[in-house]
């Protein structure tokens, strides 16, 4: 099986000429509407040719936001709060759009039969989708409210403002929106053209507006799905399997219920095994005692002890030459030629708050709460799994804790509906244990990247050849119901079909660089570990690769490792975030034992730029290796909120270098032994470095997620940084003090 | 099994019924209706749970509630005045931002406000030592530091 694309992305041509601003600056734009529409703005952007994705497919302006008696305005959204801050963004776009103060909007997160269907919270795509469809749909909401406001003041739309909530004439007569629209919502669908506002104008967007979440967070206020309670609310915990493909052999409930007579009622179904208590902690003792005492048949042996790197490579699979160009000549004339081979291991998304769900089953319908990164897909393999219809099941977003990507949110709302639905009339808060989340959540694919160029006589890069081995990026969810885990242990199981390898797994495989000739192969397993999505997917360790490889040949072409990125870039805004990054550290001081690195990408080669540098200093005793500061320069087009982007970026890069320096998923024949945060550490306090972000802004073009621009170059800036500090080449992840000394 | 047990919790006593080996931190969360202290690990590693006991931060999640009777449990919520003004430590993280999902900002708020308690002037490193046992996965922590810091300089006489 063969598959190509155009090698040039036409985004890549889409480089806006000449540098752009590094703060917050607006350039004039030329545009088709009048100046009097917005009276007293300057110019308009010429309308977009296309509406933005989510927004073709639920086109009703009132689908998006509602307007409310008390002139608040309710925007509606198929996107989840993960702590991205993507509530803001939202708010930001639709008060800007109708003249608003931030506090007067209001953010609904996704809600079947509720808010529109988005799909999943992933792929960095919120604010590409959800905030510009809320953009264009507020614009639109107000061309309508002006429209109907002229008819009842009787004064041309021209005349009028917009402001508080309401419309005014130029003589004071004012009305609400509530009061223009009679108390209905705005049915109309959006068509373009919809005027926007002109971005000079702007009084939110592209600012480091604060979170308004955060103050709530810090007075205790209920905010997330393990806060929720309800009158007669009881709890509940899964036992999860010996291992994957443990079976339950025997079941006795006889002691179970001579220990715990408070009991409320104890689950069976196939392999399930959940237990319903009035009281947490009397379901967590429970819990404890059938671990300790049911039995489970020997699972199918993991390949404990073996090398993963290689184990991986020799297993079954599909094939595919995902990117191939010029002819694939290897030899050039008068050249030389490198190649490596690196590993990364399964990482987890181990998020700090284990799963966690509420349901309730009553009169033949499911209501369910959860954290969720797409409500509407997993509803659809709930129909499958509980053999309900799609109108039967009710599912609320609530946002829980941080995921990065697909973690065990879905599995825990299956868990709590199989047991709401065994216990009918009851909200049932199922809790997941630490233990549950560390071995059970779908882990991002360990992978192994084998790259071989050439260089020319001028040492410019002439082939290059990559190769990347890895199992799935995605087992979400919807319409399958195996892939919610408590799906494959009942008493009628749904198998995996298939791991649906989808794009993920190449993801930024082919380098971002001006390359004559390139082919890139993707290999696809099927690994020893359940796995998902992990933020930035394959792109962490397809970019670990790449850019560790570009130091080497840049060693090997005996160019600046900086110099040599940019003599192989011609994206204006790619050469900008790397010089960018170079400005950062220029007076840095470097001691002895220390080094800097630095890496690019542009994530899926067609969103955000980051450029990243990393100062360590390594111990050559001892192998430690400390990551003291990191620096991070990004584009990622027009900037809705500035400090969200920093702080996805701070964070991302802090995230990724725990990723880099200390994380790997362990395991024995049995099961996963990486259990808890002494067998799966992750960064502390002490090794956190000091974090630097410039964002580069581009109010001229399109808006771009933030969230996972950062991870692949900082795992390959540390690497590089390791490097020039003591002259240890490291290509295995993680970076752990043995491969230093050994 | 279960028991009357006699709490104070952020300045008021409290009586609940329960097993007295509950952990302190279902007792908060499900008897006495705080969200503050989270579930993390339930094995005192990620410091989701701290609480104040008695001024000393201490995780909740697998301390007896029995344990606790003659001391003084303060919460997140206690360090919230009656008429809504933040305390310098939770205000700081306001302002810093020092946040992304927030579920840990609980152990890092309490941490912090037991570290300046012990220590008014608390530099780079002392921060960092005082905070060490509460993970972030968002990685939040140099915010949180900055936080800790602004929060300490407003602190100063």
């Amino acid at each position: 099986m063969k598959k190509t694309r155009s090698a040039t992305p036409v985004s890549r041509r889409d480089f806006l000429k000449g540098a752009g601003c590094l703060t917050i600056g607006f350039p004039l734009l030329g545009g088709e509407w009048p100046a009097a529409y917005f009276p007293g703005a300057m110019p308009a952007a010429p309308p977009e040719d296309t509406l933005p994705g989510s927004l073709q497919k639920q086109p009703r302006i009132n689908a998006w936001l509602e307007i409310l008696a008390d002139g608040r305005v309710r925007v509606l959204t198929g996107k989840m709060e993960l702590g991205q801050g993507i509530r803001t963004a939202i708010a930001q776009v639709a008060a800007e759009e109708l003249d608003l103060d931030l506090d007067r909007v209001e953010v609904h997160l996704a809600e079947t039969e509720r808010t529109p269907h988005e799909g999943y919270t992933a792929g960095s795509g919120s604010i590409e989708n959800s905030a510009m469809s809320v953009r264009y749909a507020a614009a639109a909401a107000r061309q309508k409210l002006l429209a109907l406001a002229a008819q009842k003041l009787g004064q041309p739309a021209d005349q009028l403002t917009v402001a508080d909530g309401g419309v005014s004439t130029r003589n004071g007569k004012r009305l609400t929106f509530a009061e223009i629209l009679d108390g209905k919502q705005i049915e109309d669908e959006v068509r373009l053209p919809v005027a926007l506002k002109p971005k000079g104008s702007y009084r939110w967007v592209g600012k480091a507006v604060p979170r308004q979440d955060i103050e709530r967070m810090v007075r205790g206020e209920p905010m997330y799905v393990q806060d929720l309670r309800f009158p007669g609310m009881v709890h509940a915990r899964v036992v999860r399997p010996a291992g994957y493909r443990a079976r339950l052999l025997a079941f006795d409930r006889g002691p179970l219920e001579k220990e715990f007579p408070g009991l409320l009622k104890t689950v069976v179904n196939g392999d399930f095994l959940g237990v319903i208590a009035a009281e947490e902690y009397l379901a967590v003792e429970a819990h404890r005692f059938l671990k300790q005492r049911v039995r489970w048949s020997a699972p199918a042996a993991l390949p404990e002890g073996q090398p993963l790197a290689d184990y991986l490579k020799n297993l079954p699979g599909e094939t595919q030459t995902v990117q191939e160009k010029g002819t694939g000549a290897r030899e050039p004339s008068g050249g030389t030629s490198l190649r490596a081979t690196y590993f990364k291991p399964y990482v987890m998304h181990a998020s700090i708050g284990p799963s966690c769900a509420v349901a309730r089953y009553e009169d033949g319908k499911l209501h369910l709460w959860s954290h969720s990164q797409g409500i509407y897909p997993m509803r659809e393999s709930l129909v499958k799994m509980l053999g309900l219809a799609a109108t039967q099941i009710h599912v609320v977003g609530v946002p829980g804790s941080g995921c990065y990507g697909h973690n065990g949110a879905d599995d825990a709302a299956a868990d709590a509906a199989l047991l709401a639905m065994a216990y009918p009339g009851k909200h049932v808060r199922l809790q997941w244990s630490r233990e549950d989340e560390h071995g059970w959540e779908p882990y991002g694919s360990a992978m192994r990247v084998e790259i071989e160029a050439s260089l020319d006589g001028a040492g410019r890069i002439h082939h290059w050849h990559g190769e990347v081995w890895t199992d799935s990026h995605s087992t979400r969810p919807g319409p399958e119901a195996a892939n919610l885990l408590a799906a494959r242990y009942l008493e009628k199981p749904f198998r995996m079909e298939s791991p649906g390898y989808l794009g993920g797994g190449h993801r930024n495989a082919d380098p971002y660089y001006v390359l004559p000739h390139l082919r890139i192969i993707a290999h696809f397993f099927e690994g020893p570990l359940r796995v998902s999505s992990l933020r930035s997917l394959g792109a962490y360790a397809n970019v670990f690769a790449v850019e560790s490889f570009m130091d080497e040949l840049a060693e090997k072409a005996g160019k600046d490792p900086v110099e040599f990125r940019l003599a192989h870039s011609e994206d204006e805004r790619a050469i900008a975030v790397i010089r960018k990054v170079r400005e950062l550290i220029r007076s840095q001081p470097v001691a002895a034992n220390e080094g800097i690195g630095f890496a690019f990408s542009r994530y899926k080669n067609a969103a955000t730029y980051c450029a990243v540098a990393a100062k360590v200093a390594v111990n050559t005793q001892t192998g430690d290796v400390r990551v003291r500061r990191m620096w991070a320069a990004i584009d990622a087009g027009e900037v809705i909120n500035l400090d969200g982007i920093i702080n996805q970026t701070e964070g991302g890069m802090i995230q990724a270098a725990s990723w880099t320096l200390m994380e790997e998923v362990r395991f024995d024949q049995q099961h996963v032994s990486s259990l808890d945060w002494a067998t799966y550490p992750i960064f502390r306090f002490s090794d956190v470095p000091e974090v630097e972000v410039a964002v580069i802004n581009r109010p001229e073009q399109k808006p771009l997620g933030a969230g996972e621009a950062a991870q692949g170059p900082t795992a390959a800036a540390i690497a590089n940084a390791v490097y020039r500090a003591c002259g240890k080449r490291i290509r295995q992840l993680p970076i752990r003090p043995e491969k230093i000394t050994g | 099994m279960a028991a009357k047990i006699t709490l104070r919790v952020n300045g008021k006593k409290r009586t609940v019924q329960v097993d007295p080996a509950t952990p302190l931190l279902y007792v908060l969360r499900n008897q006495l209706e705080l969200n503050g202290p989270k579930y993390g690990c339930g094995l005192e590693q990620c410091g989701s749970c701290l609480v104040l006991l008695d001024g000393k931060a201490v995780p909740s999640c697998r301390m007896p509630v029995e344990a606790v009777k003659d001391q003084s449990v303060v919460t997140l919520e206690g360090l919230t005045r009656k008429n809504g003004e933040l305390h310098p430590v939770p205000r700081a993280f306001v302002q810093q931002q020092a946040a992304q999902c927030g579920y840990c900002l609980n152990g890092m708020v309490i941490a912090a406000v037991a570290l300046l308690a012990e220590n008014r002037h608390p530099d780079d490193d002392a921060i960092r030592n005082g905070l060490q046992r509460v993970l972030c996965r968002c990685g939040t922590q140099a915010r949180v530091i900055r936080a800790v810091s602004q929060a300490a300089q407003e602190a100063q006489p």
